[in-house]
């Protein structure tokens, strides 16, 4: 089995399906048959692989970061390089395919909801490319967090829509888009940035993102001739970490971890850990893991990273998560942030903070396997959108 | 004496006329504003009411019912108060469902909800984004307890789709007038009567049009056509805009008794 989800209505175990208004069901289906189609389809195929090696930066490479492993137990440590694709991070495999869908489809507009900013700036750049028209959702809390990326999605020629409702956070930058898109669904595409949302979106975005992992898989069988020991990735929404799983859920010798936001500590309930913190429940149209209360209200995540701060989780994650084929733990804000300062000294790389809890598990793991262990780490995004937010946490007067 | 949603119906086609419903959120104003508001809607002439289970990430609502959630959020409520103000509407005699996103449905124990539901007197539920694929559990839930699972059909739901969601609905068929979120309007789209058209090819169940209707004209209007009319955020707006809480219940009963005679001229 290549595939860990049923082929019914996009569920995963219990996980997963369609909770959405009558009104977007024609769109969904649509947008269903639109990726079914490209799938098979050689030339809408070609035309993305044209895109990721003259655009992306396709295939990104793979560094062995030999003075950070020292601080991971000597285990060997293998970064796949999402951050230098074009625009920063991961976010771009996605929404390249989402936008030649919404052209294949006829529609003119695109929204996106964003929580860092990565993924908001990535839809506003295959916007430009494309022509396409481009309005994107964000929390007031995360516009000022992530001010420089609110800056550059302007520059592309996006608008930015501050969201100033609940949490002010992503969570209600996407509340904000489904009410955007159950208006306007005629005309617009839903460029939803994440592995969750209703069918078809988190296969759909899956597909999108999983040439990370099979990348990976050559580069890295051809360095050490071997596969991994583990494979470890920051879960949000899971997006970034699907990618780079999915190709290994079919070598059992393989551990998939996946490192999600422990904020303050999941004991105080400051937290955005879904998996390691949250139940069973329904948000944003697909039934997974969330942060609820006991009447079912969605309760607000913390997390010092703005992209990983979501109630809310893929459902494939969940269903992995249950059938035990993959792990998650919660990594702190202040585990986190040692890790983003360690690989920035040791490799001369600054991580995403979002990243920087993968690269804190992989300190972890490290040490619990020892030297004869390969990781492989899903360097999922650059560190320049957190400058500030790192100098201030760091006291380094800006 | 409690009203039943299929004895409400039967009476309003007897009378060649369409029902009024009134949506409230529970807790809004407050817990016992509520309550009150429920009255007011009632001396007003409201025929049925739908009680809101308040929802922190109300996808399918506009700016009015959004505050009002959050305020009422704000104030603890849960479960527990929605059945209290839905069994405040039965007793005012009046036909009341709730209606509710699905997860607050499924962390409450979909078995248990649809009981709770049943002994207070209510109706039936309205779920927005509970879709058919997804509705196994509660349909056999619903029917269990003797209870209404009441669907929302939209303007961009096509013709085979209409057949099998209707075909799942009872009490009645809510048709949304546009695409979109809740909200006052001040037209009512064209594609209101076209979607009602088309429900009645497949289904012979009342239908109810809710989002954007506010005011006596639009609701003589829909009435020309739906068997029931749905108003939400013009009573919310009231109780939002008054100075105190007695003269925004008296700007609901003056605004139920206005769309009561617009639901009686319709035809």
């Amino acid at each position: 089995m290549t595939t860990s989800e049923s082929t019914i209505l996009g569920h995963f175990g219990q996980y997963g399906g369609r909770f959405v208004p009558e009104a977007l069901i024609g769109a969904l289906e649509e947008l269903e048959a639109a990726h079914i189609s490209a799938l098979k389809d050689p030339i809408f195929q070609a035309e993305l692989a044209h895109l990721h090696l003259t655009y992306t930066g396709r295939p990104s490479i793979l560094t062995e970061a030999k003075r950070f492993a020292e601080y991971a137990g000597g285990a060997r440590i293998l970064l796949k390089r999402e951050d230098l694709n074009h625009t920063g991070s991961h976010k771009i495999n996605n929404v390249l395919g989402q936008a030649l869908l919404t052209k294949r489809m006829g529609k003119k507009r695109i929204i996106a909801e964003t929580g860092a900013g990565q993924h908001g700036v990535a839809s506003a750049t295959a916007a430009a490319l494309m022509g396409l028209e481009c309005v994107v959702y964000m929390g007031e809390e995360d516009t000022r967090r992530q001010s420089l990326n609110v800056a550059r999605m302007k520059i592309l020629g996006a608008e930015v829509v501050p969201v100033t409702t609940g949490s002010r956070t992503l969570k209600d930058a996407i509340n904000e888009a489904m009410r955007d898109w159950v208006t306007n669904v005629e005309t617009t595409h839903y460029l939803l940035g994440t592995v969750a949302g209703p069918h078809p979106f988190p296969t759909m975005v899956r597909d999108f993102h999983k040439i990370i992992g099979e990348e990976a898989k050559i580069q890295v069988q051809e360095l050490v001739g071997r596969l991994p020991d583990a494979v470890l990735a920051c879960v949000g929404g899971g997006s970034n970490a699907i990618g780079i799983f999915h190709d290994f859920i079919k070598d059992a010798s393989v551990r998939l971890i996946g490192l999600e936001a422990g904020g303050d500590g999941v004991e105080t309930g400051r937290h955005a850990a879904t998996i390691t913190g949250g139940t069973a429940g329904v948000l944003h149209g697909t039934r997974s893991y969330v942060l609820q209360d006991k009447n079912g209200q969605t309760v607000e995540s913390h997390s010092i990273s703005a992209g990983l701060d979501y109630p809310g989780v893929g459902p494939e994650h969940a269903y992995l998560h249950d059938i035990g084929r993959a792990e998650y733990r919660a990594i702190t804000d202040a585990q986190a942030m040692h890790a983003f300062s360690l690989l920035s000294k040791t490799e001369g790389i600054i991580p995403a903070i979002e990243t920087a809890h993968a690269l804190a598990g992989a300190i972890q793991v490290g040490n619990e396997l020892g030297p004869d262990a390969v990781l492989l780490l899903n360097l999922s995004g650059r560190g320049d959108k957190d400058v500030q937010t790192a100098a201030e946490y760091f006291g380094i007067p800006l | 004496m409690t009203a039943t949603l299929e004895q409400l119906f039967v009476k309003v086609r007897a009378e060649n006329r369409a029902a009024l419903i009134a949506y409230i959120p529970a807790g809004f104003p407050t817990i016992e504003g509520c309550k009150k508001a429920i009255k007011a809607l009632v001396d007003g002439g409201v025929d049925a009411i739908e009680i809101g289970f308040p929802y922190s990430d109300p996808v399918m609502d506009g700016p009015i019912i959004q505050a009002a959630a959050e305020q009422s959020l704000a104030q603890g409520t849960g479960a527990a108060d929605v059945f209290s103000a839905l069994k405040c509407a039965t007793d005012a005699g009046v036909a009341a469902v709730v209606m509710t996103y699905w997860n607050p449905i499924e962390r409450y124990g979909v078995d248990e909800f649809a009981q709770s539901i049943a002994d207070n007197g209510g109706s039936g539920v309205i779920t927005p984004d509970l879709t058919i694929e997804e509705s196994e559990r509660w349909i056999a839930a619903t029917n269990r307890n003797g209870i209404s699972p009441i669907y929302v059909v939209a303007p961009s739901t096509n013709d085979s789709r209409l057949g099998k969601v209707t075909s799942h609905c009872s009490g009645f068929i809510y048709a949304a007038s546009l695409m979109g979120v809740t909200g006052t309007r001040t037209s009512i789209s064209s594609g209101a009567s076209d979607l009602v058209t088309r429900i009645r090819k497949v289904s012979e169940l009342p239908i109810a049009v809710g989002l954007g209707v506010s005011n006596h004209v639009q609701a003589r209007e829909v009435a020309g056509y739906a068997d029931g009319v749905i108003v939400g955020s013009a009573f919310i707006k009231c109780l939002l805009e008054a100075d105190t809480e007695e003269d925004g219940l008296r700007a609901i009963t003056e605004l139920a008794q206005d769309l009561a005679k617009g639901v009686r001229e319709g035809r």
